[in-house]
């Protein structure tokens, strides 16, 4: 029962510090391009904002676009409840594992792009189409990707695969590598950042993800507003902990725990300055480079893959 | 008592429902209601029947005094038959809901198709598919084949005034009859060494891998034909969209899933003896089939046919899951293989499930609004808001998202590919995960696909005049499509029940059940330990709702008003339909991304006003697809056949005197050769 609790506080946790995630790669990119910066607290603003906000809808939204909301920001939730953040062996790791988790999010985004096409206006159509495109493209990446992982530890289970980690201490695999950076591409075109879309942008031409949402306001749009951030906030924990693992508390004892909190606090702040620094160098890419991009990523998971199986096999 | 006795009641009740239809042109109620009580009552039969036979461990077999006097027909119901005997059952029982309905306006006055037909025929077709399943020797079987290949045949031709349709259904006769004939070349082999034309001497037959492997391509061929596997699909398209809505239902839900029960009794049971190169064949050949089937699928504006490719793509993935399982057979890992086995049943009675549920939904969509093409629908979500909703649950469960039973055939074939560590040949290993990313990317592209089925059709504003005054479906065929939603969820809520039951099937195929499957209660599948992976998809679902409804709850108590307003529009006036995003458009970044894939034809045509040459008046963009394996396959093998009968007509003169010659030349022949 404590277990099912801890699990619990440690999904509350995950989805009261997406925000702050957000807040923190927002503050190092205006400080890296020599801008001022919001407070860190400032996606929480935001989002209590649109909750007191009134609600338009379109006048021909159907329930889709009312329930849409609901069940992206249910399954992203869930999503984060079994991804370990602070310790392992917890009994939500069990409910659903990597390949599940693969699903949550395509689950979301069915929802979402259907939304898109609800109000029958051309923004929403486009986005959906463009957001299925690369979705389409980045989900076998992924799966490769946490394939080469799973098979070096023999289980999907992510709690599991982080022990795996952990227990075999710090040893060079090559195709741990490659799939990281296979990975950490996938989540930046599934989080919807440079170079593949831009999240500050509503300039027809470049939008996907926004071009979606543009219909949402109010609290809807805060919900899909923080599912955004939460998932982001996934994408990095798993680059963090199933790659990097050190740190994370393997038994429910206080100072255990705190020490894991801290160690994830500092991998992520050092992966959300990674981010910055890339999406600063790059420029965004025209939709149709985006192929490219993933194919790029797709190459490195294989790569990962086949070192894997032909390099890695006795291990 | 033996569950013999309700396939025969089954059998039965198929037979009485076409006996029925004959007089459907003086009394059309016969076929409406006549015909569709008969075929109701022989799915629920047939339901009982498969689940009996299914729990019942030790398989009944019947012979009947019927058929060549030294081969009577011998019958056999076990339970792989009985799990195909049931899924059978259970699709043509919706269908009888469905029916009523449906077939409304063909038996309208003013229609002057032949009414006995379409139910005489639709009650041979099931009871051709059902007597397959229980055939025990390869007469029974060839002969019950061809019944439901020569009734479907009919079905597919009955709307025969359109010249596509009567080629279609000549293109679906012909290769039903080279695949019928591989079949029975297949046969022929094992019952060249088994000394007997029942399958309990096949299975006794000494084969050597060589002869074992002639038999199991000859048998892959014919098999995989009807089933649709690429590259010999190209009738598939053609042949199912054009039967009436829930005859195509049937095929696509259940008829192919009885050429992939062919499949598995020819090499599980009666060959027995896998080998792994096998398993490699059907591995390939099912990923090129997924991926193909559901770029196609993704390409299509015809709803029908849009469902017909989706249906090659879920093939694909049967196929795919069965390779894995003949794979780890036949390199020893029997436990591995039964994993395999049990995720391409699981996905059979998925898709027998949706893609029949998705069959009805577009007959709905045309019997309320006469309209197959996607891009003249639009909003039927505000018009037939049921029938949206038990669409859109089958569009969730077909695009692999949890907590649907698509998702959970799905994920048990990556938990068998994700075994492949356990292999020792390093090209295997990497080849199966290779066939995995393929799997993971027809799972997405089937979702894209079906985000702009529902999207285009269902939401956003009516693009026609007819769509926007469709009205909402009968009550049957409420009924029909509500059950098969039901049943999309409950197959994916409670999986580890559903193995329970099925695992028979290995059982009696491989005599080795899953390891641990179910064992850890209803609450939580685990394929091989809970260590590996699990899955636990009441929670999944349990989950998701909380949450959402822990949103909704704190949002409610807060409430502020919802005001309802107009879109945005740029600021430039109304928006009207056809601003919207077609079906075309839709897929347009995919066909740009895969665009070697299909042989595509782009026509634009601008009208310009001659008066003023730099103003254009109009645009018209036309869009063909067309299959490769025509162009590839089909018409070559096409020419070449006419190329050898135009040689072979050579020696036909037309004289008497000739042919006298002949005849009495080859009797020499035969004599010399006899002496």
């Amino acid at each position: 029962m404590t277990d099912w609790l801890m699990a619990l506080a440690q999904t509350l946790l995950f989805v009261a510090m997406a925000p702050l995630l957000g807040g923190w790669i927002k503050r190092v990119k205006c400080h890296m391009q020599n801008r001022a910066a919001p407070s860190l607290w400032q996606p929480y603003r935001d989002l209590a904002k649109l909750f007191r906000k009134h609600t338009v809808l379109a006048a021909n939204a159907s329930w889709i676009f009312r329930a849409t909301p609901y069940i992206v920001f249910g399954a992203t939730v869930l999503a984060a409840a079994v991804v370990p953040l602070v310790a392992v062996n917890l009994p939500t790791a069990a409910i659903a594992d990597v390949i599940v988790l693969v699903g949550f999010f395509a689950l979301a985004r069915f929802f979402t792009a259907l939304a898109g096409m609800d109000i029958g206006t051309a923004f929403g159509g486009m986005g959906s189409s463009r957001e299925m495109m690369i979705g389409a493209l980045a989900e076998p990446v992924m799966l490769m990707a946490v394939f080469t992982l799973a098979m070096s530890a023999s289980t999907t289970n992510l709690s599991e695969a982080v022990t795996y980690t952990l227990n075999s201490g710090l040893v060079l695999r090559p195709s741990f590598i490659f799939a990281a950076l296979g990975l950490m591409m996938v989540a930046v075109a599934e989080s919807g950042r440079i170079p593949v879309d831009n999240p500050a942008t509503h300039l027809e031409l470049t939008m996907v993800h926004e071009a979606m949402i543009l219909e949402y306001s109010g609290r809807h749009l805060a919900l899909i507003e923080w599912a955004g951030q939460l998932k982001l906030m996934i994408y990095l924990v798993l680059v963090a902990n199933v790659f990097f693992p050190w740190g994370i508390a393997t038994e429910m004892s206080p100072d255990n725990l705190a020490k894991g909190l801290v160690a994830i606090a500092g991998k992520l702040a050092l992966l959300g300055v990674l981010l910055v620094t890339w999406e600063t160098v790059m420029a965004k890419m025209r939709l149709f480079r985006v192929p490219q991009f993933l194919g790029f990523a797709f190459l490195l998971s294989l790569l990962g893959m086949l070192t894997r199986v032909v390099l890695e096999s006795g291990l | 008592m033996s569950p013999l006795i309700f396939a025969y009641l089954a059998l039965a009740g198929a037979l009485a429902s076409g006996v029925v239809s004959l007089g459907a042109d003086r009394y059309p109620h016969l076929l409406r209601y006549g015909s569709s009580l008969f075929l109701g009552a022989c799915g629920l039969l047939a339901i009982v029947a498969g689940g009996w036979a299914m729990i019942d461990e030790t398989p009944a077999t019947d012979v009947l005094a019927l058929g060549l006097p030294w081969l009577k027909w011998h019958l056999r119901f076990d339970p792989l038959s009985g799990f195909f005997f049931s899924i059978v059952g259970l699709l043509v029982f919706v269908t009888s809901l469905f029916a009523p309905g449906y077939l409304r306006e063909y038996t309208h006055p003013g229609n002057k198709q032949a009414l006995f037909a379409l139910g005489l025929f639709s009650g041979l077709f099931v009871l051709g598919m059902l007597l397959v399943l229980l055939a025990d020797d390869a007469f029974v079987f060839m002969i019950s084949w061809e019944l439901m290949s020569v009734s479907s045949y009919f079905l597919v031709a009955y709307q025969h005034q359109h010249a596509a349709n009567r080629r279609a259904a000549f293109l679906y006769l012909l290769m039903a009859h080279i695949g019928g004939v591989a079949i029975l070349l297949g046969f022929g082999v094992l019952a060249g060494f088994g000394g007997g034309f029942t399958f309990e001497a096949m299975r006794d037959a000494d084969l050597s891998a060589t002869w074992a492997s002639i038999a199991f391509a000859l048998a892959f061929i014919g098999f995989g034909m009807k089933a649709g596997m690429v590259p010999l699909h190209a009738w598939l398209p053609e042949a199912h969209p054009v039967a009436p809505s829930h005859i195509s239902a049937l095929m696509s839900g259940v008829m192919l899933k009885v050429a992939i029960y062919g499949l598995i009794r020819f090499t599980y049971d009666l060959v027995g003896d896998i080998q792994w190169q096998w398993g490699v064949v059907l591995l390939i050949i099912g990923s090129a089939s997924m991926l193909l089937g559901v770029l196609y699928a993704l390409i299509q504006n015809n709803l029908k046919r849009l469902l017909a490719y989706s249906s090659i793509e879920n093939v694909g993935i049967i196929l795919s899951g069965l390779g894995l399982s003949m794979i780890f057979i036949g390199t020893g890992h029997v436990v591995l293989g039964v994993l395999g086995l049990l995720a391409a049943l699981y996905h059979i009675l998925s898709h027998a499930l949706f893609k029949g549920l998705l069959f009805l939904g577009a007959g709905a969509i045309a019997h309320a609004c006469h309209e197959y093409d996607l891009n003249n629908m639009g909003g039927l979500i505000r018009r037939m808001p049921q029938t949206a909703v038990f669409f859109l649950i089958g569009c969730l469960a077909i695009s692999g998202l949890p907590p649907l039973n698509g998702f959970v055939s799905e994920w048990l074939t990556f938990q068998a590919a994700l075994q492949a560590p356990a292999l020792e040949s390093g090209v295997l290993r990497s080849l199966i995960p290779v066939a995995a990313a393929v799997l993971a990317l027809s799972a997405v592209l089937a979702a894209t696909c079906f985000v702009k089925v529902y999207g285009v059709a269902f939401l956003g504003q009516s693009r026609s005049r007819r769509v926007g005054h469709a009205h909402e479906a009968a009550i049957g065929m409420r009924l029909g499509m509500g059950l098969l939603a039901v049943l999309c969820v409950l197959f994916g809520i409670f999986p580890s029940a559903v193995i329970g039951v099925i695992d028979a099937i290995p059982n009696q195929l491989l005599g080795q059940g899953p390891p641990s499957a179910a064992a850890h209660g209803w609450l939580w599948l685990t394929p091989i330990s809970p260590r590996v992976a699990s899955y636990s998809a009441p929670l999944v679902l349990v989950g998701i709702l909380l949450f959402a409804l822990v949103a909704y709850a704190w949002l409610r108590v807060r409430a502020v008003n919802i005001r309802r307003g107009d879109p945005w529009d740029c600021g430039f006036g109304s928006l009207n339909s056809r601003m919207q995003y077609t079906g075309t458009a839709f897929s347009m970044p995919i066909q740009r991304v895969f665009a070697p894939v299909w042989d595509l034809k782009v026509d634009i045509e601008e009208t310009v006003n001659p008066a003023q040459p730099l103003r254009t008046e109009g645009i018209r963009h036309q869009l063909q697809v067309h299959d490769k394996s025509w162009s590839r396959l089909y018409e070559p093998i096409g020419r070449l056949v006419l190329a050898a009968a135009r040689r072979i007509g050579l020696i036909q003169t037309g004289s008497i005197h000739t042919y006298l010659a002949y005849s009495f030349f080859t009797l020499i022949l035969l004599l010399w050769v006899v002496t």
